[in-house]
């Protein structure tokens, strides 16, 4: 509904100018940009990303998206898929990662493991889901996801992309700087989220036994 | 191969009367060896009886009997039985083990493993840390009176699912409504972050300071990884460089430890099947037919005709494919971005293709049964097989040859780097297309033949410089014998059922031990099963073939240069699902 509002202008064209002047909002426009080139974090994290692989090789060619610019650096990288099982171990780097990726970003649950745990929620180094942490735009079923879901996925992703307004993106707003920022957990006896400190020494308190 | 087995059986006991018992408990093999003597026996069993290679080494907790046991397999690279022994402990901490490093430095990870998971300390390992958790984690997890946060019940099928099927939360059952164990009263707050100062103490034995007691200069520790292009997966390596050699190097893992061997135990034996799928996310196929074999071994089952056919043919297909995409990456890591790996993938569909008609899935196929294989391949499919062996396969690998072969660069990168020759290969327990690039014709259809590969006609590859030319063209030679298997195959295969057994959702696993190994693209792929006669395996091991390749990575690069290394990495085709487990 509102993407249609966005880009129906209901202006006027003379008819003279019809084929060379074309109006549209601010926001079309920017979103138009955003959507086009959304540039994957390089990450792999298990079998997904094979699948993640094959999604850019010839017969899938996430490229006709504007996604094929795997980029190494989070500082280069808009969106973060998260293709794989996430580990105690390994949340600290995916948080680092995160924090070190600019605005705006985006990320994406591939699978079922990075969406709930998956068939390794029972495991005690598995984190049960990345949104846990942090906030996930698409989550993409399947284990692993087909090439054609996770295109799929990141057409629903571009569909988000198309809906969201200058005005109001969390990046814009003066006063929320760190908006999006993660605190780092930390990998003590077990995985600590520090925003849950108190929450956990209350629980340790009261454990029974040993 | 039964009176192999015996046969060194008497051996030991002669030769070691005093300290070496055979295993007598009903289904087990091999010896108990007594602790004070571990070392001894254990020279003695590689020089000799001449058991050069140490491939498994695994704890198992037998908390009934207050025992921990170490259970060691050593094989000889000439081919032929292996040999088990095994070492008692008291189950009362702290447990403590004599080191085999010195005998066989391919146990080293594998012993880190045993400390990490079962808590047993190797006396004499000069670098004792855990390995796939982190330094600091609460307890030993693979002990049986260890429970996981999320913990139910001891085996599956749980009752909140199965017969009553009340759904609950996991999260809703653990105080700390997460899965997290913390000890009582644990204080977040106060806790301290121990760091990883053992790490980059180990890295640095030795070059902090000269014999004077002065500093020398400045060297510095790169981290490489878990994110990282070239370390395929989210391995972490941490590197010490001198100007651009490097002087030391530590291989950090766990970073997708997903608990396998801990959930495989909850399982039910069918139940695992899918799980190992997982292990080395490339090869689904080989990595079924590794477990399924070690079941049916415990199970003393046939499997049909046919389905020994399909499975052969279908690990050979996964052989196919895993090498062409290593070549593939091994382009990428050189720096011949992606326009390599784009033809390997390009080969690589056309095989899911026949997986996905087969089994309904690309690469997580669970296929393998006990006694067969779960569905036929239709005719049309085996046709599109046939067509894809006989005449494309061929073509392209020549092609790819052609293309890539004789390129300056490649070349140049990769003629007369050494990568291991074949004393080092043995030592560190080095097994596949590694080893035999170095020159050791060790393959396991041919050295110890499973399933039914004493049928076909090929050659065992086998290149002799060790250098990464060698290990980068024997993934061809190795793509073209594969070729020749499944052309015989395909040739043979006859009609007729796909299954021995009825399906079942539970099997009856006697009561007993089991190894059973099969050649992955990889190497070695062991799995290692101790049944109890209940539907679950008491203890369930993995043996998989690149965490123990990985152990000789330290000697491999150390003295090379920083760029060299992540073709060296490349060169032992590592893949995380299979190394963290």
């Amino acid at each position: 509904m509102e993407n249609e509002k966005l880009s129906l202008p209901n202006y006027n064209i003379p008819e003279d100018l019809e084929n060379a002047v074309v109006i549209t909002t601010l926001d079309r426009l920017y979103n138009w940009g955003r959507r086009s080139s959304v540039w994957p974090l390089m990450f792999g994290l298990a079998c997904c990303a094979i699948e993640m692989i094959a999604a850019q090789t010839a017969r899938y060619d996430m490229a006709r998206f504007g996604m094929e610019v795997m980029r190494p650096t989070p500082r280069q990288a808009d969106m973060m898929l998260v293709s794989g099982t996430v580990t105690k171990k390994m949340l600290p780097a995916i948080i680092r990662l995160y924090n070190q990726m600019p605005e705006p970003k985006y990320v994406v649950a591939m699978g079922a493991c990075a969406s709930s745990g998956g068939p390794f929620k029972e495991g005690y180094n598995v984190v049960a889901g990345i949104d846990k942490f942090l906030p996930v735009d698409v989550y993409i079923p399947g284990c692993p996801p087909t090439p054609q879901a996770l295109i799929a996925g990141m057409i629903k992703l571009q569909e988000k992309i198309d809906r969201q307004s200058i005005k109001t993106v969390r990046w814009y707003n003066k006063e929320k700087v760190d908006g999006n920022y993660v605190p780092m957990p930390i990998l003590g006896p077990d995985l600590i989220d520090v925003r849950r400190n108190a929450e956990y020494k209350a629980a340790a308190a009261t454990k029974e036994g040993a | 191969m039964a009176t192999a087995i015996n046969t060194s059986t008497t051996d030991l006991v002669t030769r070691f009367p005093n300290f070496v018992t055979l295993d007598a408990r009903t289904g087990y093999t091999g010896f108990i060896v007594k602790k004070e003597n571990l070392v001894e026996v254990a020279t003695a069993v590689r020089d000799e009886f001449g058991f050069d290679l140490l491939t498994a080494a695994t704890a198992v907790d037998y908390i009934a009997e207050n025992k921990m046991e170490m259970v060691y397999h050593a094989y000889k690279t000439t081919g032929g039985a292996g040999l088990i022994f095994k070492v008692q402990v008291e189950r009362v901490d702290p447990i403590e083990l004599p080191s085999l490093i010195n005998i066989w430095p391919g146990v080293d990870f594998q012993e880190r493993e045993a400390w990490d998971l079962y808590g047993i300390k190797f006396t004499g390992h000069p670098d004792l840390r855990r390995i796939l958790m982190w330094e600091g984690f609460e307890g030993h997890p693979l002990r049986k009176d260890w429970k996981e946060p999320f913990f139910e019940e001891e085996t599956k099928p749980f009752k909140s699912r199965w017969p009553d099927g009340q759904h609950t939360f996991a999260e809703n059952k653990n105080p700390f409504r997460d899965n997290l164990n913390f000890p009582k009263d644990f204080d977040p707050e106060k806790y301290v972050v121990t760091g990883e100062d053992d790490l980059y103490m180990s890295l640095d034995r030795d070059s902090r300071k000269d014999e004077a007691g002065n500093m020398k200069t400045d060297h510095i520790v790169v981290n490489m990884g878990p994110h990282h292009p070239s370390t395929h997966g989210v391995l972490r390596v941490a590197v010490q460089l001198d100007g651009e050699t490097i002087i030391g190097l530590k291989p950090v893992m766990g970073y997708l430890h997903r608990n396998h061997d801990k959930i495989g135990e909850r399982n039910t034996y069918l139940q695992i099947i899918p799980y190992t799928d997982r292990l080395d996310y490339f090869n689904s196929m080989s990595n079924n037919f590794g477990y399924v074999t070690t079941v049916e071994k415990l199970m003393k089952i046939p499997v049909a005709e046919r389905a020994e056919y399909i499975r052969v043919i279908m690990a050979e297909l996964t052989r196919v494919q895993n090498h062409l995409i290593f070549i593939g990456m091994l382009m990428n890591d050189l720096g011949a971005m992606y326009t390599p790996s784009l033809y390997a993938f390009e080969e690589r569909e056309l095989i899911l293709d026949i997986f996905e008609a087969i089994s309904g899935a690309r690469m997580m196929c669970n296929y393998f049964r006990f006694g067969g294989v779960v569905r036929d391949i239709p005719d049309d499919v085996l046709q599109k097989l046939k067509d894809l062996v006989f005449e494309r396969l061929p073509a392209k690998t020549d092609e790819m040859e052609r293309f890539l072969n004789e390129n300056e660069v490649l070349v140049a990168r990769l003629k007369g780097i050494h990568v291991l020759n074949a004393d080092d290969a043995i030592k560190y327990s080095v097994t596949g297309p590694v080893l035999r690039a170095a020159g050791v014709p060790y393959d396991l259809r041919r050295a110890d033949p499973y399933s039914i590969y004493d049928r076909f006609d090929f050659d065992v590859a086998v290149r002799h410089n060790g250098d990464m030319m060698d290990n980068y063209l024997i993934r061809f030679d190795e793509i073209r014998q594969s070729l020749r298997i499944l052309e015989q195959a395909l040739k043979q295969i006859p009609g007729g059922p796909i299954n021995s057994q009825k399906p079942a959702y539970q099997v009856r696993v006697p009561a007993g031990e089991a190894y059973g190994r099969v050649e992955s693209p990889k190497g070695e792929l062991g799995f290692y099963i101790i049944s109890n006669g209940k539907p679950n395996p008491y203890r369930y091991h993995v043996r998989p073939a690149s965490f123990v390749n990985l152990t000789a990575v330290e000697s491999m690069c150390i003295g090379s240069k920083i760029a060299d290394f992540v073709a060296l990495l490349a060169m032992l085709d590592i893949v995380m699902g299979e190394l963290d487990r």
